[in-house]
């Protein structure tokens, strides 16, 4: 269950910054989620919304709203721009666990689909990003 | 915002010791010296791990004779256990499959690694660095709580020029240094025991060019029967971990 990790790594980012911020309590906290990284969304969020909070009673009753993020590559040998679908199927479960754990390793498993090169930037949807942290006292971008 | 900077010193929080293995030129034999400094430590009854961070070409699972696949996930991913040492390599996510790595995938790379890898109670995490001073060592640097290098050096004077950059360079970020290391040597560490002293790090041994390491990859038990590993242990005996 590696989404658990990377919940408890948003919440304490989050907490990190409302405190930065001033802040005496979390409300509401925004987070994206990139394609790449695959995570299940539901296993995500209940880990954020039904496990954390009995952790750190301080996540109690926040708000987490999910974005997700398509995935974009461009070449740095070509180029070109593609998506996801484009880079290379998905049905190798090793290609998918690997790029799951880590999604740079998506360059030993997707090529360009133009060139064939694996010298492709991520140019958006990688993982998971805090993007906003509301609450009383502040706000957070 | 970045979570996963939030999440690493909690993922290392157990982990007492962290020592980079590091040299800045390719070919001298750091993976060795991390990997039987590794075991040196386990077999002196230490809780280790072992890190590569050679995304591109990792090899102490090589040394180690695993090729054991995917982490177990359970809150985050589980180092593989392989002769008494927790172990995480890309590898284990790899296969053979290689890794171009840019600089900054291979920061984040590192990042992601750091904030999922649940290493527990260690008393020392060996890291195996990439060669060179690049995003790898300062991302190092940047992010890792308790850390210090272990600088790896050979009689070369190519090396001996290139390991005093390194020197200088975590001398300048006041980065603690626990020692340096002669490798491959065959007359002794005049070369690297005097680079140890001009920049007063510790000379923690020579470690002998031994023919017969190469037969020994891959298989521990001969490994822990080299002069490799008879002097990797002294050089764990003076560091006092």
């Amino acid at each position: 269950m590696h989404e658990f990790a990377l919940a408890d790594a948003v919440a304490r980012a989050a907490l990190r910054a409302a405190r930065d911020a001033g802040m005496s309590r979390v409300e509401r906290v925004t987070v994206k989620i990139g394609e790449l990284q695959d995570i299940r969304t539901d296993l995500f969020v209940f880990s954020l919304t039904e496990v954390l909070p009995g952790v750190d009673p301080a996540l109690a009753g926040v708000v987490f709203d999910i974005v997700e993020e398509p995935v974009r590559f461009g070449c740095r040998a070509c180029g070109a721009e593609f998506g996801r679908e484009d880079a290379g199927d998905r049905s190798d479960p090793d290609a998918a666990e690997a790029i799951h754990l880590v999604p740079e390793l998506s360059h030993a498993f997707l090529r360009c689909p133009q060139c064939g090169g694996p010298d492709f930037e991520i140019l958006a949807g990688r993982g998971v990003t805090l993007e906003r942290v509301e609450g009383t006292g502040g706000e957070e971008d | 915002m970045d979570p996963r900077t939030a999440a690493v010193s909690e993922r290392l929080s157990g982990v007492s010791r962290v020592a980079a293995v590091a040299g800045s030129k390719g070919g001298i034999g750091k993976s060795v010296v991390a990997t039987t400094m590794a075991l040196a430590l386990a077999g002196r009854g230490r809780s280790v791990g072992l890190f590569d961070l050679d995304f591109t070409s990792p090899s102490a699972h090589v040394i180690l004779g695993t090729r054991a696949g995917f982490p177990a996930e359970e809150f985050g991913i589980e180092p593989h256990e392989a002769a008494g040492i927790r172990v995480m390599s890309v590898a284990f996510l790899l296969g053979d499959s290689p890794a171009p790595l840019r600089g900054v995938d291979a920061t984040n790379a590192l990042l992601e690694l750091l904030a999922i890898t649940n290493w527990g109670d260690l008393d020392v995490l060996v890291l195996d660095m990439p060669p060179g001073l690049g995003d790898t060592s300062l991302d190092v640097i940047r992010l890792i709580p308790r850390l210090e290098f272990v600088l790896v050096g050979t009689s070369s004077r190519l090396v001996i020029s290139s390991v005093e950059r390194a020197a200088a360079l975590l001398r300048e970020l006041r980065v603690p240094v626990a020692g340096i290391v002669e490798n491959m040597s065959r007359s002794g560490g005049d070369g690297v025991e005097a680079l140890a002293g001009r920049h007063g790090f510790p000379f923690l041994g020579s470690v002998p060019f031994d023919p017969a390491l190469e037969e020994a990859v891959g298989d521990v038990g001969r490994l822990r029967e080299g002069a490799v590993f008879g002097a990797v242990d002294g050089v764990v005996a003076r560091l006092g971990w």
